[in-house]
């Protein structure tokens, strides 16, 4: 076996037999179904799968917004301990959240400054200096390329979708917790905005260690971005591994199935698979009935 | 050379907002789209893609304003026509419009049938229900949809299938062009494969004689349509076949654009991806001379003052820049 020099990194988030169950009796739906994850300190992991998958489902139950069914959860290798409100609250210091629409992240009321002192109130520095909580200002700011001199008393309407999502990572600068949970921060936002985003996710890793668990239905972003992918269909991880391992020597039918969805600029893009997709979509929608 | 179906001179449109202030969102744009091809449009949010597609539609209404140029579809000139008249002999049998949330469109009370008989209806088409079911259904045969989604509602279908009827809904007259406003950006990459490869069953089938394609994602367009022309602040700033704009990208935009390309393909991983700085311009006050100016890394004091004209290279392909192609190329290859 090969020796690597590498240090060997510390389990972030450990899950073992998770499940979510919605609904009881002939009605119950699982979306998650008996999932192992060994999220490690430092790394940057995606869940890749369509909709409707359980992705989202996940990233709730990880952030502690839904009930686990069965299972458990372990957070920094103790088993994590959400069950009463100000638990959670010491939880939540290390685990926060992107989600994919910008527009709806916000408070519309609350003017940017507040948005951001409010990241530094959470932190314990609300009683700091006037000084110090604007050179931290202005430094989560200028780390995702934003001037904090023309945000003041501004509204978050008056930004653009990607310098909203930026803002966010600007909040998340200033928090600075254990686990970043971006659930598809980038698909509302256009290509070019995109690479942006992706970049500071990547800066997040390599300069404050973040754990990043990057939640997405293009298998191009998550092998541009991640360290490890995981694969899910039906709820379950159905692959995993490094991006290379997983995404450029797939293993698993869904895995290639996946791949060949995505447009490609150096392959030619096979899009006679494609009836045999219609066919089974049709299949399921006929059971439906 | 094709027949051409659209063809588009020097057309200008701007909104006024609610405060009568003019923005200049589509300036100066010329096109054309001959029979059987398909062109793509690319550019970041808030270049005026969408503005584009709705002014060739010549559907204006306020704040949307008809300005100067023509829009000529298979020889009709449809710019200074009413939208009233425009509803009723151009939209649907010569254009047809598919926006990013078209599955939206689907009023969830009626049966997919009864939007196919409207169309009909609309048009002042003469015909029973059951040869309008009938040809519904043969179409649909075609396109791969199940038969049996014409008597049902919207609600019991998917997100990919509602988008897929209703692209068959608005092409079912055979209109001679076909707009789509990022028909696939909303849906899942599986439903977007089977989107697009109905649009191309479309083409193919002779339903629609060309295409129009909005989108911001280019190894879609890449593999979709044949030319792709960059939009930038409401101007065409170049224009190529889609092999050529991806491998060898000329203004300094679309050299941009096309950095921020990503696809799952090895070696992907350890090349950069590069940004471009900054937003596009508000088009209230566009900024004088080049429209990128302020955010090109190469940009002169000439860039700044004056605008560059519209210049044709290597035949075909068009580009607006003060600089020399030649200049350009040179100037990419030292940077890598």
């Amino acid at each position: 076996m090969q020796v690597s020099n590498e240090p060997v990194k510390k389990p972030c988030l450990v899950g073992r037999g998770v499940t979510k169950t919605f609904g009881v009796g002939n009605k119950a739906f699982t979306a998650v179904d008996h999932v192992d994850f060994d999220f490690n300190e430092g790394e940057i992991i995606s869940i890749v799968g369509e909709s409707g998958s359980g992705k989202t489902t996940i990233s709730k139950m990880l952030l502690g917004l839904i009930s686990v069914t069965e299972g458990t959860i372990e957070f920094q290798g103790k088993p994590r301990d959400i069950s009463t409100a100000a638990k959670r609250k010491e939880y939540w210091k290390n685990i926060q959240p992107i989600f994919q629409d910008p527009f709806s992240s916000y408070n519309i009321f609350h003017k940017i400054d507040d948005v951001l002192l409010d990241c530094l109130r959470m932190r314990g520095l609300g009683n700091a200096p006037k000084e110090e909580k604007e050179r931290l200002m202005t430094e989560a700011c200028s780390f995702v390329n934003l001037k904090y001199a023309e945000l003041t008393n501004k509204y978050p309407f008056e930004l653009s979708g990607g310098q909203m999502q930026r803002l966010m990572i600007a909040r998340i600068f200033l928090l600075k917790p254990k686990i970043l949970m971006a659930d598809e921060p980038t698909s509302m936002i256009d290509a070019c905005s995109r690479a942006t985003i992706l970049d500071m996710l990547l800066k997040l890793r390599d300069e404050i260690n973040m754990t990043v668990i990057f939640i997405t239905h293009d298998i191009g972003l998550a092998y541009y971005i991640s360290d490890k992918v995981y694969i899910m269909e039906h709820g379950k991880f159905v692959e995993s591994g490094t991006a290379e391992e997983v995404i450029i020597h797939p293993k698993q039918p869904y895995t290639k199935r996946l791949l060949s969805d995505v447009p490609k600029i150096y392959e030619e893009w096979d899009l006679d698979t494609v009836d045999e997709l219609t066919a089974q979509s049709d299949e399921r929608y006929a059971k439906k009935k | 050379m094709g027949k051409v179906m659209l063809e588009v001179n020097n057309l200008n449109t701007k909104y006024i907002t609610r405060f009568h202030e003019d923005v200049y969102s589509v300036n100066n744009v010329s096109l054309k789209v001959e029979e059987g091809k398909s062109l793509g449009i690319a550019g970041e949010s808030g270049c005026g893609k969408s503005t584009l597609a709705l002014s060739l539609m010549g559907y204006y209404f306020a704040p949307l304003h008809y300005m100067s140029g023509d829009i000529i579809i298979d020889g009709k000139n449809i710019a200074k026509m009413k939208p009233e008249e425009v509803r009723k002999t151009v939209l649907g049998s010569d254009i047809a419009y598919i926006p990013q949330a078209a599955m939206n469109a689907l009023n969830p009370t009626m049966k997919i049938i009864r939007f196919i008989e409207d169309v009909f209806r609309a048009h002042g088409i003469q015909m029973t229900k059951k040869e309008i079911y009938d040809m519904a259904r043969e179409r649909f045969a075609i396109l791969g949809l199940p038969e049996d989604i014409l008597n049902r509602h919207a609600v019991e279908l998917s997100g990919g299938m509602k988008q897929r009827t209703v692209i068959a809904i608005s092409t079912i007259l055979s209109p001679k062009v076909l707009i789509a406003d990022e028909p696939s950006s909303a849906l899942d990459v599986t439903s977007q494969k089977m989107v697009i490869k109905m649009m191309r069953d479309l083409m193919a089938k002779g339903y629609i004689k060309s295409m129009l394609f909005i989108t911001h994602e280019l190894p879609l367009l890449y593999n979709v349509t044949d030319d792709i022309m960059v939009m930038y602040a409401g101007q065409i700033v170049e224009r190529g076949t889609a092999e050529e704009m991806v491998f060898d990208p000329i203004h300094p935009y679309s050299k941009g654009l096309m950095g921020s390309i990503i696809v799952p393909e090895s070696g992907v991983k350890d090349r950069k991806l590069t940004a471009l700085p900054g937003t596009p311009p508000n088009l209230k006050n566009p900024p004088a001379g080049c429209r990128f100016a302020p955010r090109c890394p190469y940009a002169t004091a000439a860039c700044r003052g004056m605008e560059p004209q519209t210049t044709y290279f290597d035949g075909h392909r068009e580009y607006k820049c003060h600089f020399s192609v030649d200049k350009l190329r040179e100037v990419y290859a030292s940077e890598q």
